[in-house]
């Protein structure tokens, strides 16, 4: 198939008569294929730590929503190769995700995958369900699979709120797809294993949105305390982690003030707890 | 096949009268200026076929005429913008772009074809201050209008458009806008459209990330309550500057002289 740039100019109708299905993906795939992330070609040998690498991403839900957050280190290999990336993407109003692995891969993904979201509702007039939302994620993610045997690896965590039940859910996936959907809370990334281990002690059912962004932050410190490829609060550069929050009101990101003052308050029980809330033992 | 030679100026004009014929059948749609950005009003008995869509992040769609033939322009429309976007940035797709994809199909088809398409059809792009917005009307034969304030097309569009210049002013607040382009819509002594019945939706320069966002339910019987209540302003408030027929923006020719094609 040739690419858009070389059609005839009477082939410009393919826009309108092409009336397959409403994915974006889809359409690309079958009208300018060279857009589309490389699923075929594959690299010579594994390029492992040369490229930066995203790490850790924790959500959980609340009563009535979902909260999502992620460090803002890059690492390649035991470079810090960036300290203010951006790892956790707004897909469309009511959902998130947040990617860890290779960091151009998980970029790219996202936006693809926001513009898949918003092709489907503009398209069809309705918004995909959530399961559908995550569902198409793992089809992406499957698509990658080539470039995850090469060592690019991008795993992402997704977030949304969910209108039928009032509450949010999350998903997370492996490398060849998914998804399998978390009950309260999960953490994606080298540090997720520290961070999963500070949730799980933390997590209240009953929390509001305030206390469960608090609850993040303190996972996230947790795990760049012990994982060092996981970035902890910048107090120097004033670079907080990114905490987004989606309730029935739809997404919205927590501004760097807001964040900050989570941060700080944070930071001050931990000058005199260095290891954080202790939870209760009965 | 009838015997005989009509010449290409006939053929032309028969297919425009054609057109023009089919767009007059259906209700009018109201594109206009109010504070925040460019507001939609389609009478509209259907819940979901709609005449008034969202394009991309600042673009919108409204349409009068057939529904198969705006519809695919529509579908069309949106995989331009979104390859568009997913190419470059999000901030390339422009108004303007969108609206000489829809201007060069339509002029082919309307050239080309045996019948040409009988729609009109607006894109419109909300700017960041009312100076960046912009209103893009374009006609079954692929002219393209660039409107100032507002538009009206379909049914009856002279009157409503008279109507329209009336009572437009700059800077009208939502509630306003929607008042006038009801008065718009609606035939002197008319009956309003009952709210059941409307199609409305607003690209709206303060909203974040998409700008597009309709209008129903609750909020949109308060606006009209609202917009009812204020009277309609009077006659020597400051009219829309560039009242006069806008001149076409595409070359001129046969087809394309202004005020009205052929």
């Amino acid at each position: 198939m040739a690419s858009h740039r070389d059609l005839p100019a009477g082939l410009v109708n393919h826009f309108f008569s092409n009336t397959g299905s409403s994915s974006f993906t889809e359409f690309v795939g079958s009208y300018a294929p060279e857009l589309l992330p490389q699923r075929d070609s594959v690299l010579a040998t594994p390029i492992g730590d040369q490229v930066p690498h995203a790490t850790t991403i924790v959500a959980a839900t609340f009563a009535g929503g979902v909260v999502m957050a992620g460090d803002r280190r890059a690492t390649s290999g035991n470079i810090i190769s960036q300290r203010d990336v951006e790892k956790v993407f707004r897909t469309d109003d009511y959902s998130c995700m947040g990617i860890a692995g290779t960091a151009s891969t998980g970029i790219e993904m996202a936006r693809l995958y926001r513009v898949e979201l918003e092709h489907y509702e503009k398209m069809e007039g309705r918004t995909l369900s959530v399961a559908g939302k995550a569902n198409r994620l793992a089809t992406m993610i499957r698509g990658n699979l080539g470039m995850a045997m090469q060592g690019l690896v991008v795993v992402p965590l997704f977030a949304a709120y969910d209108p039928d039940r009032d509450g949010g859910r999350i998903f997370s996936y492996d490398v060849a797809g998914g998804p399998y959907e978390r009950e309260r809370f999960d953490a994606i990334g080298s540090g997720s294993i520290f961070a999963r281990g500070s949730l799980k002690k933390l997590y209240r059912e009953d929390a509001s949105a305030d206390d469960m962004v608090m609850t993040l932050i303190q996972a996230l410190y947790d795990a760049a305390d012990d994982d060092s490829a996981t970035g902890g609060p910048d107090v120097t550069r004033k670079i907080w982690p990114i905490v987004s929050v989606i309730d029935a009101d739809g997404y919205r990101r927590l501004t760097e003030d807001e964040v900050s003052g989570y941060v700080e308050q944070m930071l001050d029980a931990r000058m005199i707890a260095p290891d954080g809330p202790i939870a209760p033992l009965r | 096949m009838p015997f005989g030679y009509a010449s290409p100026e006939q053929i032309m004009r028969d297919k425009a009268d054609y057109a023009r014929k089919g767009i007059a059948r259906g209700r009018s749609v109201v594109v206009l200026q109010y504070e925040d950005g460019i507001l939609f009003v389609a009478p509209n008995p259907s819940r979901a076929l709609h005449k008034i869509s969202e394009i991309y992040d600042r673009i919108g769609f409204a349409a009068v005429g057939r529904y198969n033939e705006f519809e695919e322009l529509r579908l069309g429309g949106i995989r331009y913008a979104d390859i568009n976007g997913y190419t470059y940035d999000r901030s390339d797709v422009t108004g303007r772009g969108l609206a000489n994809l829809y201007a060069s199909n339509l002029g082919r088809i309307f050239t080309e074809s045996i019948k040409s398409l009988e729609v009109e059809v607006v894109v419109a792009e909300v700017g960041d201050t009312p100076d960046g917005d912009a209103i893009y009307r374009l006609t079954f034969d692929g002219s393209v209008f660039d409107e100032h304030g507002f538009a009206a097309m379909g049914g009856q569009a002279e009157a409503v458009a008279t109507r329209l210049k009336e009572h437009y002013r700059e800077g009208m607040p939502l509630a306003e806008a929607l008042g006038v382009a009801l008065t718009a819509l609606t035939e002197p002594g008319g009956e309003r459209p009952p709210v059941a019945q409307l199609e409305v939706a607003v690209l709206d320069r303060t909203r974040e990330h998409r700008k597009f966002q309709r209008l129903t339910g609750p909020r949109l019987e308060r606006l009209l309550s609202q917009g009812t209540a204020t009277p309609p302003p009077a006659a020597d408030s400051a009219p829309a500057e560039p009242g006069e027929t806008p001149p076409p923006t595409a070359p001129d020719g046969d087809v394309d002289d202004g005020s009205s094609p052929l």
